[in-house]
């Protein structure tokens, strides 16, 4: 067959068509949002129970991917009853206000074998910051299984107000880590 | 009458201050409701003193181990000879207990213990909510068990130094000796 122009042009089409439309099913029995902060030096993991991913991914365009993560900040996680039901209060997640925390992308980038490059907006308690963090994906039982890392301060979006706004008592660092594995 | 070692003496009262210290912090850390800056600093006292209790504990049993006490009076009755040393020996399987199962309630808690909050200490236990809602009630009646235990001890020790005058506080006390 020969290639003509317009054949290519069309044959692009419907390439970058697919790629658009591969959103991933999220597997969240294999899927995690943690968040690692340390109180008085002492690290501590906690994770969200309720989130939804929505990854747009294919291997043969990574530029083109997307993602979407909203999470329930009302379903975070420390091991105790009563202290998942104070940091849901308005000094912390304040989640009637703000029940949802959610990082959106702007940007994709390859960043090497199995690495991408993903830059996007994170909005928690109503406050949103440009964030960018590396992301590995690799296939795992016929699955994407993508997990990254970012660390954010929390005083910048208000976790924390009044009395707890003593970083010696909880350090403004907090490291979200996540993993979302997906299939086609 | 003997004493007991200088060393015996200053790790017993030492250990002594600290249990009671670390004994009330559990009550009141445990009755602050929801969370609060000064809770969770409790908290880590309340765990350090129990690291500290438990390292002295240690060098206490093997100073123990290498130093006889020095003898009961002569003339207390054989039953009471047991009971002293059968609540002594339970004081020192307490002083190892209750701190050991405090931490190893905290570890499946999830919670390390960041001594002083300067390094972490050994994690031999992986978080595990079911063994730590097990641990729980074991480290509250095992710090329970060693109040009344400890309260028998004081008792005993007021008779022989008030009602018998046999001497006997005497021995554990700071001071000359008799």
């Amino acid at each position: 067959m020969k290639l003509t122009r317009s054949s290519i042009a069309a044959l692009l089409a419907a390439t970058t068509l697919l790629a658009n439309a591969v959103p991933l099913k999220t597997d969240a029995a294999h899927s995690s949002v943690t968040a690692t902060f340390k109180q008085m030096n002492v690290p501590v993991d906690a994770s969200f129970k309720r989130f939804n991913a929505q990854i747009d991914y294919d291997a043969g365009h990574p530029e083109k991917a997307t993602a979407r993560v909203d999470i329930d900040t009302a379903s975070f996680d420390m091991g105790e009853a009563e202290y998942n039901k104070e940091v849901a209060k308005k000094d912390w997640f304040n989640s009637p206000q703000f029940p949802k925390a959610s990082f959106v992308s702007t940007a994709i980038r390859p960043g090497g074998a199995g690495k991408l490059n993903v830059s996007g907006k994170l909005t928690i308690k109503g406050r949103t910051q440009d964030v960018s963090f590396p992301l590995s994906v690799k296939p795992e039982g016929g699955k994407q299984v993508f997990e990254g890392q970012l660390p954010i301060k929390r005083l910048a979006f208000n976790i924390g107000e009044g009395e707890w706004k003593d970083t010696s008592m909880v350090a403004d660092e907090v490291v979200i880590k996540f993993r979302v594995a997906a299939s086609q | 009458m003997q004493r007991y070692t200088t060393t015996a003496i200053v790790l017993h009262w030492l250990i002594a201050i600290l249990i009671i210290g670390a004994f009330t912090l559990g009550l009141v850390m445990t009755d602050i409701p929801g969370i609060s800056p000064a809770k969770l600093r409790y908290f880590s006292w309340h765990k350090w003193t129990g690291v500290t209790v438990l390292l002295l504990a240690c060098l206490r049993l093997l100073w123990r181990l290498k130093n006889r006490p020095p003898a009961l009076p002569d003339a207390m009755p054989a039953w009471q000879r047991g009971a002293a040393h059968g609540l002594h020996h339970l004081l020192y399987v307490f002083i190892f207990a209750v701190p050991l199962s405090g931490y190893c309630y905290t570890l499946a808690a999830g919670i390390p213990v960041v001594y002083f909050g300067l390094f972490q200490l050994p994690v031999f236990i992986a978080k595990n909510p079911a063994l730590a809602e097990t641990l729980k009630p074991i480290h509250y009646w095992l710090n329970m068990s060693m109040a009344a235990l400890v309260a028998l001890h004081v008792l005993a020790a007021l008779k022989h130094h008030f009602l018998d005058r046999d001497g006997t506080l005497r021995r554990m006390l700071p001071g000359r000796s008799y």
